[in-house]
């Protein structure tokens, strides 16, 4: 499905961290494996350090956090958005949305549009999606979008498949009408019949957690988790990855009638810098336009990984000049998306730890 | 160290192989994924390890199970790769 929107824009992108920073050197003691395995995996993936949450914070609370930054800048005031984008696949609650749980701790009008989406590491495209399809409403004058999680909660500290990969994080996008704003083009696919390679058996109604799903067992190749764990089939997800993003891309440009050469930046999802390596080999792209250097630094948090990597990479760039970007998001469901679009000046592109 | 693939290429991906695993018998399998020799991580590790040993690039959809199942498998995946005889 393609999209192609108009007179809009994203005015500026704000990321939250937690300030607790974990080394891959420190977790490997937790790993069924040989320290010099760990150590060789370590160079080729990037893993270096990761940000995890303390036990007990949520979503909502990065987001509070970020918002009340942003509204103490005076970046954003607090009733000028009318709708609120929530995604993430760690809601605070099943009821009620974590929007609205945002929405109520700071204590925002009630006429605004609070929605909560689930998706991964697909997030943020979904998310920009929806954003400009609310914008598409008169009544909608600016949209606030949080993606991200607090996944590290549900991964096995005992599983070197994903413990060391992780992160935790939300990135914060203010999204508005802007007459002279260039076209945004995007396209997006799903494949639910792939669903199991990303996911968390236990918890929903599917599998109500218990005694029993938070027991950790060997999985047969030495990463110990429960139920109540994420679930990565790391092979599937690579080949899902280098399968569909080349042609996604291909057909992007394609549909915006835009050669490869015009884009300054690929700014895509970062799962591990060994996959991301290798697409950028499959999409004979410069390695220089498509940072890697996520993982090492913060560690993987889904949703939040595009965000974390403009403000990471491109902060001072962007809040100067504009810069033609493509987004690309995958993850969980499957589902993946890409985006082609000019981005900044930004009114602010910032990081915060708390 | 660095190879060319010759006569002796079984024994000189053997070789990489017992670097990445010092304590699997590769000799004695018949598929390295489905023994437990080689998990999707260990696969990374190899992968690097081929492309740095041969001077080759690895496509990214040629990193399935299957084309690290035996050393005549990774061999034919070198082959395809670039890797000259």
């Amino acid at each position: 499905m393609n999209f192609l929107f108009a007179g809009k824009h994203i005015a500026g992108i704000h990321t939250v961290l937690p300030s607790r920073e974990c080394r891959f050197v420190d977790d490997m003691s937790a790993f069924g494996f040989p320290p010099e395995r760990s150590r060789k995996l370590q160079e080729i993936m990037g893993y270096d350090r990761h940000r995890i949450v303390e036990p007990g914070v949520c979503v909502s609370d990065l987001a509070v956090a970020g918002l009340k930054h942003l509204f103490k800048q005076q970046h954003i005031q607090p009733d000028e958005f009318d709708a609120l984008l929530v995604l993430t696949q760690c809601p605070d609650h099943f009821i009620p949305p974590t929007s609205n749980i945002i929405q109520g701790r700071l204590n925002l009008k009630h006429d605004l549009f609070c929605m909560d989406i689930a998706q991964g590491c697909a997030a943020w495209l979904v998310g920009l999606i929806q954003a400009c399809l609310l914008l598409e409403q008169p009544a909608i004058r600016k949209v606030v979008l949080i993606a991200g999680d607090v996944i590290s909660r549900r991964v096995s500290p005992r599983d070197r498949n994903s413990f060391p990969l992780i992160g935790d994080g939300i990135g914060i996008a203010l999204l508005e009408k802007s007459a002279d704003a260039g076209p945004i083009h995007a396209n997006l696919r799903m494949d639910g019949s792939r669903a199991n390679a990303l996911t968390i058996p236990a918890g929903g109604f599917r599998m109500p957690s218990t005694a029993e799903t938070a027991i950790e067992q060997d999985a047969g190749d030495s990463n110990f988790r429960s139920p109540d764990h994420l679930h990565m089939d790391g092979t599937a997800v690579f080949n899902f990855v280098q399968r569909e993003i080349p042609p996604l891309i291909r057909e992007l440009l394609l549909f915006a009638n835009t050669a490869e050469n015009s884009v300054d930046y690929y700014l895509f999802h970062q799962p591990n810098r060994f996959m991301l390596e290798k697409l950028a080999a499959k999409m004979k792209v410069d390695p220089a336009r498509m940072p890697a250097n996520v993982v090492e630094n913060f560690g993987n948090s889904g949703g939040a990984s595009i965000p974390v990597n403009i403000t990471f990479n491109l902060a001072q760039t962007l809040l100067r000049q504009s810069l033609h970007v493509c987004f690309a998001g995958f993850g969980s469901g499957l589902t993946w998306s890409s985006m082609l679009l000019n981005l900044g000046p930004l009114r602010f592109c910032s990081m915060q730890s708390i | 160290m660095r190879f060319r693939i010759d006569a002796n290429m079984h024994e000189q991906i053997l070789q990489i192989l017992s670097r990445i695993r010092a304590d699997a018998d590769y000799r004695n399998s018949t598929d390295f994924v489905e023994d437990g020799l080689l998990d999707s991580f260990d696969m990374v590790v190899l992968t690097s390890e081929l492309e740095k040993n041969f001077s080759i690039t690895i496509d990214g959809l040629d990193f399935v199970p299957e084309n690290f199942a035996s050393v005549e498998d990774i061999r034919k995946l070198l082959l395809k790769s670039g890797a000259t005889p």
